[in-house]
């Protein structure tokens, strides 16, 4: 046995891991923050604003940035950086529903065609094809005339659009998997269809689908903002990122805090599920 | 010193860096290669033997820096070339062949291209003259008809074929040097010695000197002049292939000349078998398999294949690849249907079972891959990969799971720290012994092993192997071994059936196939086998001599 663990090339692989998570790329610190501090103000946003986000202050109409007023005020007195922290949950949440629906359903349709193959592959992954054919603003666009306004339905129409490109990817990986040996040695000791696809299919495919889903949860606030902008999401009070930019674009030679600040705020969110997603799609073993 | 070397390499350092960590791999290593001589460089994986090849080249990976030393050509320190000027000699005077020749040829460029690419950069002529050259190293390489193979693509081109090109290549510029980077390793037995005698005669004729990267001992006892056998980035020894084979100086090579299995080893005394009944009985299996494209055609991988096994002994099934040999094993432990034939394991005939019966079936006969890192699941840990077999049938309390597990750990010899570790930090061998765990664990009576050595260094190899045979004699397991290594095969199995291009061409006891083969094909198989010039043990490597002779005349 000596002679073996001295034969032992990646022995010292679990020391690997530490050294890993010591050294965590700046970026990738910077995204986990801004991350971290957005869902901090989804949860407690009174904790973060000192102003409401819906009422605004008489008076204090179109104000520039100021010490008092961080991002500035709006049309109506409100502030917009506690319109930003208050519209965090909204987003946020849409995103969330938007990113666990195309999640849940795409990667079942993706392992149920990779797993049983044949003609089933075959009619979904048609399906698909087709949905990934129809531009998908006009997809969301068209389920969203189906379901109706609000904000739930913008996330769920958001969602059913990254469906295709979640099935597309999970059945790839759920082939690659399948057709490796460690699939087949699995049934060949007894295991049935159903532990297999368990027990090896679905943790060795989901690394990168989860990877995917990091990366589209940056989309579909992105999708859900546009949505929002072109009028179809939250109804005008709400402080959704993407109204709050919609109704800044009628200021935008007078107040230009109106349209950045909270354009700003999206693509920085954006750009970190960019970067996360990237990390998590290298954890792959 | 009368001559100059071709190669001369003085305590050469090389250090791979992986994170901001540098790690030396190479340890001062000395040797000169000298006109027209053939150096091996033997040792196993991680001996740093490759990295000193591709020193010579300049082609270190860009992680690898050379720390210190110098490695001189014809006298001149290339060390610190750079690679622009290192691509004014690579080719013309020192030159590679490469491991893998699936890899190494650009696929969508046919081979005449290719070949004349070489020509072109170091400006050998015009377009006629270098067309000529090319057809003339086809030709000369044995690529013939040459003009048909200059428009073939490598997708076209066995691979025996692949690798004549990349010869070819390496030798158009007559180089004085050519460094064969384990050149035969992922070929045929037979296909390796026609390319081993094909860089012989090359190098007979014009006089080109040899670096042979080699794990085989055998390959480099046959092929070369001197031995550098490495380990862990350190010269062992160093020496004329006749008084190192014949004297090792240093434990290292003792113990690799020890494990590398041999024609010329006395064979291990098998127990003598009383049982009567047969384990596995396989009568016409047939296998055909519909080739999609075009028009369906079928084609017969096994044909009429019959062989019985006897319980508590090892039956070998040797073949070339292509040969059938993966097909028919796939057919005995259930995962396809075969055409025609009928395959008994314990009595129950195979062929006939399907859905939870052949799920229920599939205890009794367990399969071990080739690859053990392919075989096991990334994301388990050791304890849950040996335990999963054990949760597919009648339910077990799970500390009579978890104390199965460590028992069977302990008998493939890995402690029970392994339990909670991952398959990436085991070597190929100790992830070889979980695989054999995992196709324990289930008490089968029959156990298949598909080239399960043969992924493995010689001496990981043999420890393998004594395992196997233990649990053989412990547990009275009837293997199924399936393998292209005739050396391994001759020492562990009792009876053999050789398959050629889907037949059975020999079978029978080991004596008597080896001694007397009734087919042509097992004689040049027997041939090819590398390591003849391997001495007869000065060291006795296995206590019972054997009746058998110890050198097997064609």
């Amino acid at each position: 046995m000596t002679a073996e663990t001295a034969t032992g090339t990646m022995a010292d692989a679990p020391g690997r891991w530490t050294t890993r998570f010591k050294r965590v790329p700046v970026t990738l610190a910077l995204a986990w923050a801004v991350v971290f501090i957005v869902l901090a103000w989804a949860a407690l946003p009174s904790l973060f604003a000192g102003y409401s986000g819906t009422e605004g202050v008489p008076g204090e109409q179109l104000r520039p940035p100021s010490a008092e007023h961080v991002l500035g005020t709006d049309g109506l007195g409100r502030d917009v950086y506690a319109r930003i922290v208050y519209g965090a949950r909204h987003s946020l949440s849409g995103a969330f529903v938007a990113v666990t629906v195309g999640l849940i359903l795409g990667t079942l349709l993706g392992l149920i065609a990779g797993a049983r193959g044949g003609w089933i592959d075959a009619v979904i992954m048609r399906l698909v094809d087709s949905m990934l054919a129809v531009p998908s603003l006009l997809l969301s666009l068209s389920i969203i005339v189906l379901l109706g306004f609000g904000t739930i339905n913008v996330a769920i129409a958001v969602g059913a659009v990254s469906i295709a490109r979640f099935a597309r990817l999970a059945r790839s990986e759920v082939v690659r998997v399948r057709r490796s040996e460690y699939v087949e040695a699995a049934y060949g000791s007894g295991g049935t269809f159903w532990a297999v696809l368990y027990r090896h299919v679905l943790p060795n495919s989901l690394t990168s689908v989860i990877a995917l889903a990091a990366l589209q949860f940056g989309s579909a606030i992105l999708a859900i903002s546009t949505l929002g902008f072109l009028g179809y999401g939250a109804p005008p009070p709400t402080p959704e990122w993407g109204l709050l930019i919609a109704e800044g674009r009628n200021y935008l030679s007078r107040a230009w805090w109106l349209t950045a600040a909270p354009g700003l705020v999206v693509v920085l969110v954006v750009l970190s599920a960019d970067r996360i997603s990237k990390a998590l799609g290298r954890t792959a073993p | 010193m009368t001559v100059t070397p071709i190669l001369q390499v003085d305590d050469l350092a090389i250090a791979y860096k992986t994170g901001d960590r540098e790690q030396r791999v190479v340890h001062g290593v000395s040797f000169s290669v000298a006109p027209g001589e053939v150096v091996a460089l033997v040792g196993e994986s991680g001996s740093g033997k490759t990295t000193t090849a591709q020193a010579t080249l300049g082609l270190l990976a860009g992680n690898g820096r050379v720390e210190s030393g110098t490695i001189r050509l014809n006298g001149t320190d290339i060390t610190n070339w750079s690679q622009k000027r290192l691509d004014s000699i690579r080719g013309a005077v020192v030159s590679l062949i490469p491991q893998d020749p699936g890899s190494s040829l650009n696929p969508v460029r046919t081979i005449g291209s290719q070949l004349a690419e070489v020509l072109q950069i170091h400006k050998r002529g015009d377009r006629r003259a270098i067309h000529a050259r090319v057809i003339e190293l086809l030709e000369r390489v044995g690529l013939t008809p040459a003009e048909m193979r200059a428009r073939q693509y490598p997708h076209e081109l066995s691979g025996g074929m692949k690798q004549r090109v990349l010869i070819a290549i390496a030798v158009a510029l007559n180089p004085a040097l050519i460094v064969a980077d384990e050149p035969t390793s992922a070929l045929d037995v037979t296909v390796q010695r026609r390319i081993l005698d094909l860089i012989d005669e090359l190098r007979r004729e014009s006089g080109t000197a040899v670096l042979l990267v080699t794990h085989d001992l055998g390959v480099a006892a046959d092929r070369a002049d001197r031995l550098v056998v490495l380990q862990n980035g350190r010269i062992q020894e160093q020496g004329g292939v006749k008084e190192v084979l014949a004297a090792p100086r240093s434990a290292y090579t003792r113990r690799l000349l020890a494990d590398a299995p041999s024609l010329g080893k006395p064979r291990p005394a098998r127990p003598g078998i009383e049982s009567q009944d047969f384990a596995i009985e396989v009568t016409g299996l047939t296998h055909d398999f519909t080739v999609t494209g075009g028009e369906a055609k079928s084609f017969r991988a096994v044909d009429n294949v019959s062989f019985k096994v006897r319980r508590g002994t090892t039956h070998a099934i040797v073949g070339e690849s292509g040969s059938g040999k993966t097909t028919a094993i796939r057919s005995i432990v259930g995962f396809i249907k075969p055409t025609a034939g009928r395959i008994l394991v314990d009595g129950v005939d195979l062929t006939t079972l399907k859905g939870e019966k052949l799920r229920q079936f599939r205890k009794h006969i367990q399969l071990v891959y080739q690859n053990p890192f392919g075989s096991l699941d990334p994301r388990q840990t050791i304890a849950r990969i040996v335990e999963e077999p054990l949760l597919n049938f009648e339910p077990i309390p799970a500390a009579d799971r978890a104390r199965k597990v460590r028992d069977m750990l302990a008998r493939v010899g890995l402690s029970e720290s392994f339990l909670e570790r991952h398959p990436r930090a085991l070597s190929g061998g100790q992830r070889q012994r979980v695989a054999i765990a995992r196709a324990l664990v289930l008490d089968p009576r029959v156990l298949v092993l598909d080239e399960a050595v043969s992924a493995l260094d010689v001496t990981v190899q043999a420890q393998i192997l004594s395992l196997l045979d233990e649990l053989q004699k412990t547990l009275g397991l009837t293997y199924l071994f399936v393998s292209h290594d005739l050396a391994v095969v001759r020492q562990i199995s009792d009876t053999v059936s050789v398959m050629h291009k889907g037949r059975q061409v020999d079978g029978g006891p080991i004596e008597t196939v080896f001694g007397r083969p009734d087919s042509a094909y097992t004689r040049e198989l027997i041939d090819a086998i590398p390591g003849r010039s391997l001495p007869v043990p000065g060291v006795p490597v296995l206590a019972v001599p054997s009746e058998n002779p110890p050198r097997l005349s064609p």
